[in-house]
């Protein structure tokens, strides 16, 4: 028993180590490509797109984090070039608001619910 | 000649919409239950010149006749004439011209299917449908005409958009106007309702049909717009999040609440208001979706030309129709009864409103807050994949528990059924066994799998009752059972999707998991209009010892003048092979794209099969049990 | 209970169509202001002439330093050469040129052709220098203070509007 659940554990473990290639697309996928029509890094094939994909792959092998490349190109390019929207005062009712939302709604059916009993027979 | 006979025939097509209305006035002061003849022939007339209208702009097309403007932009001599034809609605007033097509055969179909039901809710349906289709004549006439002439007559055509020539991309929009579009009759048989005063339950009975048909087309069409910016845009997704994308999906989450609604209207009276409601925002949003993906307020791949006259054209009609429902809304709705008792089945589906109007909410947050964020403060932030992803996905969970729940539940009675522990437990053996292959260690992605597992196997079950006891559920057991499949597909797709980008220049083999990738060589070639640069690779599969070729392009069009990226795609029953190529300006060293796609065509049967489940609701004359 | 939804809907609507109606004149070009008000960041810069380098934080050197990314092949950029040329005569300010992914000779070329008004040259062959400081595409000019601080970022070809607003900067 023991050494199944030490075993699920390496399991877990391993699966988490990201290797560089796939935290590289994935920051890719998270970069919009600011001269595309809407467009990721990862999908466009733009000059521009090219030197980013170029800068990150720098990045990434000089050992900076995934937080801290998002932070260097929001610093220079504005949170625009970001697909993740950080958390900040302008982006709160963003983050928000649904949640609140999904609250709001499920008091809405309650009310509904609580006026006319559930018939159970 | 062409261009002045479509002009003549939407110019008479919209002077009968006028008449239409006008007599339809007339016709709600008369007594007795029949509508008069008069009514029938204008509507006979205003289809006839509508479609010959349409099919003038389309003859234009066919002969690539550039005395309209419209077919010299949108269209060329050596176009393929499938894409010809499908040229005609793939531009913004050829488009235009459709959505007015199909907005009167809805009105006309309405008219002459509805042959036993109540005279004033009739025609009250048709003069808001009508009411509708001449402001759109307004606009085609004033501000997207279709028909206008050029002179002098160019001899050839700019419009040769390689990516718009696509057999999915060709049958997206008609699909999905019969779909958003179509919700308009519902939207003014609502309003119709209202002020008619008709039995709820009778109400539900008409419209029901005319949503599960706009439903499945709304299905059908977001996945053909899925599968071309798979096939075509070369990015090897499907699904974007992008604002035209969610333009389209709004009005789906709508549609399902509604449908679901009318399954307990058709029974009992509550819910009225909040059907109606349901109408007028179905519509309303689609009018919403074309607003945004017209008036170019929105950066995205899909968008037409933008023009902001246009958005102000849509914006003053929205205004006009939201804030007409509202007043008529609130003049016209009945008192709501307190007295009946909510039964089970009715009190699943009213969580299923909640969970479709919260997707709603999110979708429709994150498509405008950038906008409104721009407009109200000048800073600019981006909306994608990983905000939708985050919000959205852990809903999923219960979204896909309460849909195996839920409907086990009786209208009558809620015994919960004591084979409910069966199913689970073999659900959770299921899961257990597919978690030793994938060994994935995200937790949210494990839940989902576990619940998709159990609507799945839930759903067969369902099945097998329903054909042993001969009841008539089989509707919502396809489609919930292709939702299921959709959700774990989406998942196990998402684990074992491989995506690597490197450098490779030609006769070089590079080693990647368990490929090897070899550049065998380079092929130049000359379409007839572009001159292209084809890769021939070959993947090896270590594991299978399975080769595959592939041949991605590089292709330069020079009217107008654009280069495409074109994926090489090989779709095998289990898994799609993915491979787009990029060069590296000045030098001979070209980026290569490798994908490897798990289920792909298992995410398309899904989608089917959800549409399917839904357009049989249309035939079943008998009412969910 | 109706009559103050009514009312609390109709806000809502009318707040949401008057902020879609606004939206319709937003600007479409990205103007990467962000960086206004930052400082620059300390590159390494390589100089075309030769293999050495200039580091930007001898920037506080001088009082006022333009910063202008180019290249031969960009037609904006030669719509705006002569602006530059102008603000070069200006002696409280220093122009550094970036030659953005171009080839040597063209470059040379191109300065014989329309005149050098760049007090340091320096070249980013593969544009990823440019991006320390918010490049996206040229030609782009960012004016930097003394203390090293981003006064200006202008995107596209300097026009005289732009110039006239510059000499009053650096004139004070």
């Amino acid at each position: 028993m023991r050494k199944i659940f030490f075993i699920l554990i390496l399991i877990f473990i391993s699966t988490n180590l990201a290797s560089g290639e796939n935290i590289n697309n994935k920051i890719l996928k998270n970069l919009r490509c600011l001269v595309c029509q809407g467009q990721a890094i990862s999908d466009s094939n733009s000059d521009f797109a090219q030197i980013i994909k170029s800068v990150v792959e720098d990045k990434v092998q000089e050992g900076l984090t995934e937080r801290e490349i998002y932070k260097f190109l929001s610093e220079k390019y504005g949170d625009w070039i970001l697909f993740n929207p950080p958390l900040k005062k302008d982006s709160y009712l963003l983050w928000f608001l649904p949640y609140l939302l999904f609250i709001l709604g499920g008091i809405a059916v309650y009310l509904m619910i609580k006026k006319r009993p559930i018939e159970k027979k | 000649m062409l261009s002045n006979l479509g002009i003549i025939f939407s110019t008479i097509a919209f002077l009968t919409t006028l008449f239409l209305i006008h007599f339809s006035f007339a016709e709600l002061k008369i007594s007795g239950d029949k509508i008069t003849k008069k009514i029938y022939k204008l509507s006979l007339v205003q289809l006839i010149f509508s479609i010959s209208s349409f099919s003038i702009l389309l003859i234009g097309y066919l002969l690539s006749d550039f005395s309209m403007i419209n077919v010299y932009e949108n269209s060329h001599t050596t176009k393929p004439l499938f894409y010809k034809i499908s040229g005609t609605w793939g531009n913004h007033e050829g488009s235009m011209l459709l959505w007015i097509n199909i907005l009167v055969i809805f009105s006309f179909l309405f008219l002459l299917l509805n042959k036993k039901k109540n005279k004033n809710f009739k025609i009250l349906t048709l003069i808001f449908q009508n009411l509708l289709i001449s402001v759109f004549f307004i606009f085609l006439i004033t501000n997207s005409n279709p028909f206008a002439p050029i002179f002098p007559i160019p001899n050839e055509g700019m419009g040769l958009n390689p990516i718009l020539q696509d057999p999915a991309l060709a049958i997206h929009p008609p699909l999905l106007y019969i779909g958003f579009v179509g919700s308009s009759i519902y939207f003014s048989a609502a309003l119709a309702s209202l002020i008619s005063k008709i039995e709820s339950k009778s109400f539900a009975r008409i419209i029901k049909p005319w949503v599960s048909v706009s439903w499945f087309f709304q299905t059908v069409g977001i996945l053909a717009g899925s599968i071309w910016a798979y096939y075509e845009l070369g990015w090897g997704g499907y699904w974007f999040w992008d604002p035209v994308e969610n333009s389209s999906l709004m009005p789906w989450f709508l549609m399902t609440a509604l449908l679901h609604s009318v399954l307990v209207l058709e029974r009992r009276i509550g819910l009225y208001s909040w059907v109606i409601v349901l109408s007028i925002l179905t519509f309303t949003m689609s009018v919403v979706g074309t607003f945004l993906v017209r008036s170019g307020i929105l950066n995205s791949v899909h968008t037409f030309a933008n023009d902001p006259s246009r958005g102000l054209f849509i914006l003053t009609f929205l205004i006009l129709m939201v804030f007409s429902s509202i007043f008529i809304f609130f003049k016209y709705a009945p008192a709501e009864n307190k007295n009946y008792r909510i039964f089970s089945k009715e009190f699943f589906i009213l969580i299923n409103n909640w969970f479709m109007i919260f997707f709603l909410a999110v979708v429709l947050i994150g498509t405008l807050y950038p906008v409104f964020l721009d407009t109200l403060t000048e800073k600019k932030i981006s909306v994608g994949p990983p905000y939708y992803n985050f919000i959205l996905a852990p809903f999923l969970i219960p979204l896909l528990f309460l849909m195996t729940h839920g409907p086990k539940h009786k209208w009558i009675s809620s015994e919960a059924k004591n084979f409910f522990n069966k199913i689970l437990f073999f659900s959770v053996f299921l899961f257990l066994i597919i978690f030793f292959v994938t060994t994935e260690s995200n937790l949210l992605v494990n839940l989902v799998l576990l619940v998709s597992i159990y609507l799945i196997t839930q759903s067969i079950f369902d099945f097998y009752e329903n054909f042993k006891n001969n009841n008539t559920n089989l509707s919502r057991i396809i489609s919930h059972f292709g939702f299921g499949l959709l959700i774990f597909f989406i998942s196990i797709n998402h684990i074992f999707s491989v995506e690597s980008s490197f450098n490779i220049t030609p006769g070089e083999k590079k080693d990647i998991k368990n490929y090897v990738i070899k550049f065998e060589n380079l092929e130049t070639l000359s379409g007839n209009n572009y001159k292209s640069v084809v890769g021939h690779f070959e993947i090896l599969n270590k594991k299978r010892l399975i080769k595959e070729n592939l041949k991605p392009e590089i292709r330069v069009y020079n009217q107008p003048k654009t280069i495409t990226y074109e994926a090489s795609i090989k779709s095998n029953l289990f898994s799609d092979t993915y491979l787009t190529m990029s060069n590296i300006s000045d030098t001979d060293i070209f980026n290569i794209k490798f994908q490897k796609k798990p289920f792909m065509n298992f995410i398309w049967l899904s989608v089917l099969l959800i549409a399917f489940g839904g357009i049989l609701k249309f035939f079943s004359k008998k009412k969910e049990i | 209970m109706k009559k103050s939804h009514l009312i609390i809907i109709c806000i809502f609507f009318i707040f949401i169509f008057t902020t879609l109606y606004f939206s319709l004149h937003n600007k479409k070009i990205y103007n990467t202001e962000e960086l206004v008000g930052q400082k620059i960041s300390e590159v390494e810069l390589t100089l075309f002439n030769n293999e050495k380098t200039f580091n930007t934080k001898n920037i506080s050197n001088y009082r006022f330093v333009l910063l202008n990314f180019w290249a031969s092949w960009c037609l904006p950029c030669r719509k705006e050469h002569k602006n530059l040329i102008i603000l070069s005569k200006n002696k409280n300010l220093k122009i550094i040129g970036i030659n953005f992914k171009d080839n040597k000779i063209n470059a040379k070329k191109f300065l014989k052709e329309m005149g050098n008004p760049f007090f340091i040259l320096a070249t980013d062959i593969k544009g990823k220098k440019s991006v320390n400081f918010g490049v996206y595409g040229i030609p782009e000019t960012i004016l930097v203070s003394q203390d090293l601080t981003i006064l200006k970022k202008y995107i596209g070809p300097l026009n005289l509007k732009d110039v006239n607003e510059i000499k009053k900067i650096i004139n004070k």
